[in-house]
């Protein structure tokens, strides 16, 4: 034989390890196995905080305001969640967003289109702003990251030209467009159909991720891409599935952003591409695929509205909201990588 | 997996020299593949018979991934044909092989670490739920899925792993590969490629590995064996293909010739006519 078997593909497993197992490793394996955990422990430590801070943090109104500041970001963000579950990322949520509104808007307002129909082309719109990262995505072969980085240009400049860079005033569309800015009370508190659609919105991909094969696809394909397509998954058209489901969601975010602002702007949303990465990073999902759970998500979007809410009640500055926000993303992808390493 | 179970005779209940009366369940005849100006494969045959293991021994560069590849529908040969139970087939893709019955436990496992063991033994096959849960909400059977997983893990010993809802990154490289092994036995309905088993793993596991390639082919299945490592090769093989310069060049039979003669076969040290005649096994045209 002149060859010797090859290398191992894995270091073999540690059996003869002497150091036992500590409550930081154990820790480190709940964490591993139940990936909502950590996002839930910290919204729930930043509400204790901010509560004993601020008296009113607590109250009904407060409570509708930061359900409805986080409804728009944390659409986008389910969208962004399942991109970055096939290991890759979206930098134009916003773009997609932003020209979604000014579809619905220009149709309904200038080209008195009926409402069900201008929010229709709205839809239509993201999915084909979706299909067309896809297509770069899997056709072209290009890296997510770049292909989103593009695009995020072109749909913005779209976005300007089909605006004329004018805001659409709410009062000249149809109440259809404006339906998720409408206000329903519940024992004392105002949720917006805003908020409540984001939650439909999480209900669907909840079922779709883990009840059905495209789901099951979904994490295969981030999780080992080659395996995937080896196990007989067509990882090209998971994929561009993915893109073009994302790019809905970004759409109904538009339909969500429309009633939040009574209006289409063209310069709305532009800090939300961040934003969205930031919640799905702080949800717990891996931006190394394939791990996360899309209910983590919510948390971690309403992570960052009950941070920068709490703050600003709190009197604190704009500039160390965003210093905090930043901290957090920094410290939520530390511990991502720290989880990772409990393989076994 | 249990590693101190002994190993069975190894002798399988159809005596390998009967074998040669026997129809192949997949045969190649005559493939060739070049790139360019390299040729992998120059004519290369194999014959698998049922119930038997297979080994497929080369130095680098003899054209064994190749003629594994085309067998399991990676690859399509520029020339030759392959059939299967007699019947000619085209296996253009993976998944058109798979269809065909022929699965493959690839060297990277192809499992999916994050993924519980039985959504992995079912990857790319869930099975859905009955009535309009099924055929409307696309519901995966998860019980179905589950039940059946436990089933065929314990058809093939696999007693360590209890719970088919474990993560796969939980397993060890055994375990992962025993998972990969089930997967390929659980729906494979006429052959089982395995393209080096146990390269990534140590002794125990090894042992455990080989246990359950044997009771795979217990249990029906033909299996083809690629490896690098002779004592492997030489413990639970049925019959030795030596593969050398893209062509088949013997076959021989493990139980009468040597290690070292097969080795220097496969180096092109030995010519096979020099062997004695019971060194050969039956079945082979050179």
């Amino acid at each position: 034989m002149t060859t010797s078997p090859p290398a191992p593909a894995s270091p073999p497993p540690v059996i003869d390890d002497v150091r036992p197992p500590g409550p930081l490793d154990h820790l480190q394996r709940v964490l591993h196995s139940q990936a909502t955990l950590g996002p839930a422990v910290v919204l729930l430590v930043a509400v204790a905080v901010f509560a004993v801070i601020s008296p009113n943090f607590l109250g009904p109104t407060n409570i509708s305001l930061i359900l409805q500041q986080t409804a728009v970001i944390g659409t986008l963000a389910l969208g962004q969640t399942l991109i970055i579950l096939t290991a890759g990322i979206d930098l134009s949520v916003g773009s997609i967003m932003v020209l979604c509104s000014i579809v619905m808007g220009r149709l309904s307002a200038d080209l008195g289109l009926p409402g069900p129909l201008a929010l229709l082309a709205g839809l239509v719109c993201g999915t084909a702003c979706g299909l067309f990262n896809g297509l770069l995505v899997t056709r072209v072969k290009l890296p997510p990251f770049i292909v989103t980085l593009g695009s995020l240009n072109i749909f913005f400049a779209l976005n300007l030209w089909i605006s004329r860079s004018e805001t659409i005033r709410g009062v000249d569309m149809s109440d259809v467009l404006l339906w998720t800015g409408r206000v329903l009370v519940i024992g004392g508190a105002r949720i917006t159909y805003g908020s409540l659609l984001m939650l439909a919105v999480l209900g669907v991909l909840v079922y779709a991720l883990h009840a059905t094969r495209w789901g099951r696809h979904v994490y295969a394909t981030g999780d080992d891409r080659e395996a995937a397509r080896l196990s007989g998954i067509r990882t090209d058209r998971v994929l561009l599935s993915v893109y073009a489901v994302a790019g809905l969601v970004y759409a109904v975010g538009a339909w969500i952003l429309i009633g939040r602002i009574a209006s289409a702007s063209p310069q709305a949303g532009m800090m939300d591409n961040l934003d969205s990465i930031t919640a799905v990073v702080l949800g717990g999902t891996s931006l190394f695929g394939g791990r996360g759970m899309i209910v983590g998500t919510i948390m971690g979007a309403l992570i960052v509205g009950v941070c920068r809410n709490g703050l600003s009640l709190a009197g604190v500055d704009v500039l160390w909201q965003n210093f905090a926000v930043g901290v957090l993303v920094i410290l939520a992808v530390s511990l991502d990588q720290w989880i990772r390493k409990a393989r076994r | 997996m249990n590693p101190t179970t002994p190993v069975e005779d190894t002798v399988s209940d159809q005596s390998p020299h009967a074998l040669s009366d026997r129809e192949p369940v997949l045969q190649a005849r005559g493939l060739v593949k070049r790139y360019g100006r390299v040729t992998a494969l120059a004519g290369a045959d194999l014959e698998l018979y049922p119930g038997e293991i297979l080994a497929v021994i080369g130095d680098n560069g003899a054209g064994k991934s190749s003629l594994i590849k085309a067998l399991s529908g990676a690859l399509t040969p520029d020339e030759g044909e392959i059939l299967l139970d007699g019947l000619p087939v085209r296996l253009r893709t993976p998944i058109a092989a798979r269809d065909a019955g022929i699965e493959t436990v690839h060297q990277s496992l192809a499992v999916s670490p994050s993924l519980d063991i039985a959504t992995n033994l079912f990857l790319g096959r869930e099975p859905l739920r009955p009535g309009l849960l099924g055929s409307v909400f696309r519901m995966l059977d998860r019980p179905r899925m589950r039940a059946e997983a436990a089933r065929h893990l314990d058809a093939l010993g696999i007693m360590t792993i209890q719970n088919p809802g474990q993560a796969v990154e939980t397993l060890s490289g055994g375990q992962r590969q025993a998972v990969a092994v089930a997967r390929a036995a659980a729906f494979g309905d006429k052959v089982v490629i395995m393209d080096e088993p146990t390269a990534a793993l140590g002794v125990r596991e090894s042992r455990a590995v080989l246990d359950l390639i044997l009771r795979v082919r217990d249990n029906g299945l033909p299996v083809i064996l690629i490896s690098h490592n002779m004592p492997h090769v030489f413990e639970i093989a049925d019959r030795v293909h030596v593969q050398r310069l893209g062509r088949r060049v013997a076959v021989l039979d493990p139980r009468a010739c040597s290690m070292t003669d097969a080795v220097a076969v496969m180096t092109g040290a030995l010519d096979p006519v020099e062997l004695p005649e019971e060194a050969h096994a039956p079945g082979a045209v050179w």
